[in-house]
């Protein structure tokens, strides 16, 4: 411990250090992660447990802390676009866009955006909702211990990959969208492929949705597990799937209407608890599985329009307002998107002269998704910990930053 | 659902006049600068009064306002779902920048859960001292870490438990 440091601030830590110590007899601490597969990363757990009874959680994150917030205090806002495509590194492209989007917005170009770039931001972006939601899907399965599924949705997601990697010459993180445009125009081709990926996609989904959504034993694994109740998500800050489960109509692409969503038709799917009761696990993955329905509507939207009236010119430059430097004046200003996983917020406090900020925060969806966990495996068995650990869904690239 | 004038009203006609500090209005996201011995009051106000229903946290931020400045600020990030408004409130707070004397401000996180983990974050990152809050530990970085590395005038440590890292 530093020297220097007032004693105050170790308090916490010392009474953390002395709660373990003091556990009653027939309790008992155990770890769970950090290298275990189904905390989904390096996510370590401390469970008080008392039998097979789950008493108290006690999460330990930064294990893939990768100081996203003093990196970009270090470079310009172009740079750090490659960095936040590895935050939530399921779902590159939805980072890029919210972090893009507040750039724009505070040079105020935001409103001159292309059409075309705009409609290629909002296709790329939910081909990778539907990429990170059946890792979701995919996953969750094998948390409950159906394998089956996860093969399957990998190998959907797999043409995913391979789309984006054509538009971007990368698999994962993309570094696609840029501030004022894109990196490149779609390849000549993207288009039809899409088309033929999402006919041959949505049988897939039905089938999906017999092996998994119906399954009687999936059901009774996850259905009655975890409620989580309105008012709880809401003071804790969830956000996306996880808040819209326990029957909040929540999504910022419709409460915002940011980029082209108010001009896209679709549906916000909410829980309801059909297998249930309301917010349980089940109500999670099925607000999943129905936004991948919702996604594949608005990826056939705009793919209409970008092969009709927003069809490629040979004089298109998705550059044309890339900002050679980007000049702003000092200033500050939270932007929020709707990532696959919830609210992603940046906060940034911008200086005059440099194109380098004071401060960027990011607020992941994740860290506060998970943040919840504490409250809703008070009491529960420790393979339902397992189940609804699974069900919220986290990426520790996000929460850890 | 009113304009940030109207919620200043409704603070003022709350706490008193001394209790917003500063307005930003004419800027891209209007902010209200709010004294910080009142802070958990406010956000509780805020937070059930019929007219702004703040009920959503979105995010805390606490910045390094510069080595020469001798200030740091903390950003609440506020949101309304009945409303869907959104509200920037800030507290300044001084400090002469010394380790063993953080700025000290007090916690909301028992309006909105959501602070708990965010100003566990804020005191791992940029040593802000949150008052009143259950557990304040480290929650990114170990727990013997020294310094806090968000601060302006951090100096990267040579060695970690005798292993180098830099």
């Amino acid at each position: 411990m530093p020297a220097v440091a007032n004693n105050l601030y170790q308090e916490a830590q010392r009474a953390h250090e002395a709660r373990l110590e003091s556990i009653a007899a027939e309790e008992m601490i155990i770890n769970m992660g950090p290298q275990h597969p189904s905390t989904h990363g390096v996510l370590r757990l401390q469970l008080i447990t008392d039998g097979e009874i789950v008493k108290e959680v006690i999460p330990h994150l930064g294990y893939l802390h990768r100081c996203f917030e003093k990196h970009a205090e270090s470079m310009n806002y172009g740079k750090t676009i490659p960095f936040t495509d590895r935050m939530d590194y399921l779902a590159s492209m939805n980072n890029s866009h919210a972090f893009v989007m507040g750039v724009e917005r505070m040079l105020g170009i935001d409103k001159q955006i292309p059409k075309r770039v705009e409609y290629i931001r909002v296709l790329v972006c939910e081909l990778n909702r539907i990429a990170s939601h059946l890792i979701a899907i995919g996953t969750y399965g094998i948390d409950i211990g159906a394998f089956t599924p996860f093969m399957w949705c990998f190998r959907d997601r797999e043409h995913i990959m391979n789309m984006l990697e054509w538009a971007s010459g990368s698999r994962m993180l993309y570094n696609y969208i840029w501030v004022g445009g894109l990196f490149y125009d779609l390849p000549v081709g993207f288009e039809e492929r899409c088309i033929e990926f999402i006919r041959y996609f949505k049988p897939k989904l039905i089938e999906l949705d017999e092996l998994l959504t119906e399954n009687q034993i999936f059901i009774s694994r996850t259905a009655n597990i975890g409620m989580l109740p309105a008012d709880v998500a809401i003071n804790y800050g969830c956000s996306g799937p996880m808040l819209r489960a326990s029957g909040i109509k929540w999504d910022l692409r419709r409460a915002d209407g940011y980029s082209v969503y108010p001009e896209l038709e679709f549906d916000i799917p909410v829980g309801k608890g059909q297998a249930g009761r309301l917010g349980d696990c089940w109500d999670r993955f099925k607000v999943r599985v129905d936004e991948v329905r919702e996604s594949v509507r608005i990826i056939e939207q705009c793919l209409a329009l970008l092969t009709k009236e927003l069809k490629r010119t040979a004089d298109f430059d998705p550059r044309a307002l890339v900002p050679k430097k980007v000049n702003l004046k000092a200033q500050d200003y939270y932007v929020r998107a709707e990532n696959p996983k919830g609210e992603l917020g940046f906060y940034f406090v911008t200086q005059e002269k440099t194109d380098i900020p004071k401060r960027v925060k990011a607020r992941g969806p994740s860290f506060n998704n998970l943040s919840v966990l504490p409250e809703l495996a008070k009491g529960v068995l420790i393979a339902d910990l397992v189940a609804i650990l699974g069900s919220i869904d986290i990426v520790l690239g996000e929460v850890d930053r | 659902m009113e304009t940030i004038a109207r919620i200043r009203e409704l603070l003022e006609a709350a706490f008193g006049l001394e209790i917003v500090i500063a307005d930003e209005q004419s800027v891209l996201q209007p902010a209200l600068t709010v004294a910080k011995e009142a802070l958990p009051q406010v956000c509780l106000f805020l937070r059930d009064h019929q007219e702004t229903y703040f009920d959503f946290l979105s995010c805390i931020s606490a910045v390094d306002d510069g080595v020469t400045a001798g200030t740091f600020t903390v950003v609440y990030h506020l949101a309304s779902i009945p409303y869907n408004q959104q509200l920037t409130l800030k507290v300044i707070v001084q400090n002469d920048r010394q380790l063993d004397n953080l700025p000290v401000i007090p916690t909301v996180s028992e309006v909105w859960r959501t602070a708990e983990w965010h100003e566990r974050e804020a005191f791992d990152l940029v040593g802000i001292y949150f008052e009143g809050h259950r557990d304040l530990r480290r929650i990114l970085l170990p727990d013997d870490w020294e310094g806090y590395p968000l601060r302006k005038d951090y100096k990267e440590a040579e060695a970690y438990h005798g292993i180098a890292i830099k």
